[in-house]
Parts: structure tokens; sequence; C-alpha cells
């Protein structure tokens, strides 16, 4: 089953936590200080999380999910 | 929107607004601006973690509130050379060239090369009177200077987020922020040697 999930391209994120403060799932979580990690489980990829980052690093990704 | 508790950490942001106002009055509460300075580096150095820049930074959630809540954001994609590597790097370097200059102005006056100058700089360029702030204290001069030092870099670097927030998105400023870049690499590293 196809669904919609925020992705990270983890080379170009800072870290900031913007996107974890608006993950109305609390799907996101910071990675030891080094990049945003999104719960594909939890994520409704309502892209809320992609518009705040301000590095443009998120985005919304058509994604094959088994137990979906 | 999410409907998240609230924390006591949520309202940093008028510690933002307090700590410039606090220097309008005196210069010598500047200092309370090393505490960001320092937390954030604790929690990489000891923690590994970002938690400051994630939760408490007064700063970030300023631009927040003043760019999505009050409106005066663009919302608009920054250049992607803004959030590079080298960009963020070399402004980090940038930044604390600067502020090593500053302790080398403090230190002038602290040995008696130099006198109290009680004005403040702003974007490292103009001139700003600033001499309503201090009338001597209990402190040496040099413990002054160092306020005026300091507050020219919290004003300055705020103002170039504010512009960055208006013409881009909210937290632009966070992308390239000295303190982020810093503790990110700091973390990266703790990273890398645990595994």
């Amino acid at each position: 089953m196809a669904k919609k999930k925020a992705n990270v391209n983890v080379a170009g994120c800072v870290a900031c936590g913007v996107c974890r403060l608006q993950c109305p799932k609390n799907a996101i979580s910071i990675y030891r200080g080094c990049y945003a990690t999104v719960d594909e489980n939890l994520c409704v990829g309502c892209g809320l999380c992609a518009k705040a980052c301000p590095a443009n690093v998120i985005e919304v990704k058509e994604r094959e999910v088994i137990n979906g | 929107m999410a409907n998240k508790k609230k924390h006591w950490y949520n309202y940093l942001w008028i510690w933002s607004i307090i700590y410039f106002a606090l220097g309008f009055f005196n210069i010598l509460f500047a200092w309370l601006g090393m505490i960001d300075f320092i937390l954030p580096l604790i929690f990489a150095i000891v923690g590994g973690n970002k938690w400051f820049c994630n939760n408490m930074c007064g700063r970030g959630q300023l631009f927040w509130v003043l760019g999505r809540k009050v409106g005066c954001s663009r919302k608009k994609p920054a250049p992607k050379w803004l959030s590079s590597k080298w960009f963020r790097y070399g402004f980090l370097i940038f930044f604390l060239t600067m502020f090593g200059t500053m302790v080398f102005q403090t230190y002038q006056v602290f040995a008696g090369v130099g006198t109290l100058r009680k004005a403040i700089k702003l974007f490292w360029t103009f001139k700003v009177p600033w001499e309503w702030t201090y009338s001597g204290s209990i402190f040496p001069d040099w413990v002054a200077q160092f306020g005026y030092g300091f507050y020219s870099l919290m004003l300055t670097s705020t103002l170039i987020g504010l512009i960055v927030m208006v013409l881009y998105k909210e937290r632009t400023w966070c992308t390239f922020c000295p303190m982020g870049t810093m503790t990110q690499g700091i973390c990266k590293i703790k990273e890398k040697g645990a595994k």
C-alpha cells in the first residue's frame, strides 16, 4: 500500500529540531544531535515538517509501506 | 496544528526580548548572554545532543513567534548555499574570529593599553553610541568593555536572523547559526566515536 511519508535528506539536515516541534504525531526525533529521523509507522505525511524546515531537506514522498 | 504540552522552556523567546531590554539600561547585563553560549556546548559535549537548539533556544523561538505566529515571514525556501557546509563552517570561523577580536579588545582595556569605548558596533561596522548604559560600577572597565562587545555580537546576529526570517523561512537563521553548527559538529564527532 502506497502512502505519503516525510523523508529527510540527512546530509543537509542541521538538526535544529523545528520539524520535530511541528509534527502533530510526534513521529520525528533528532538522532544524537546529528539529524532528524522520521518514524514511518507514525508519520501521516501531512507535510507540516517540510513546510517548517529552514534547510528544505524534508520531502513528502509516496512510499511503499508493508503493514501499512 | 500540533497540540502539544507546553513546558516552561517553550517561553524562552521572552528571555530573548528581556535580554536586549536589560542591555539597553545597563550593559553589564550583556554577560547573561554567556548562558546561551555555554549551555548548548554543555548539552553537546556532555549529552551528545542538541537539546538546547531543539527545545530551549530563545532566539529560535522568537523567530518562530514573529515569523509564523505574527506572520512576519515570507516562508519562502532560502537559497541552498545558505545551509551548505562551506557557508556554515565559513560563517562559524568568521564569527569565532570576531569573537576573538572582541576578547582581544577586552584584554587591551584590562592591560591598560586601550580605553573603554561606550558604544556598540552593529554588523561589525556601524558604531552606535550606547554610553547611557554604563557609568562605572564595582567592576573594572574591562568587564564593561566585554559587555559592549558581547551585546554588539548578540544584537548583530539577532538582526541577521530577523532579516533572513523575513526573507525566507521563520528559522532560517538556525541553518547557519554558529552555535548550531558547532554543537552539531560536536555531536557528529561523538556519534562517530560511539560506533
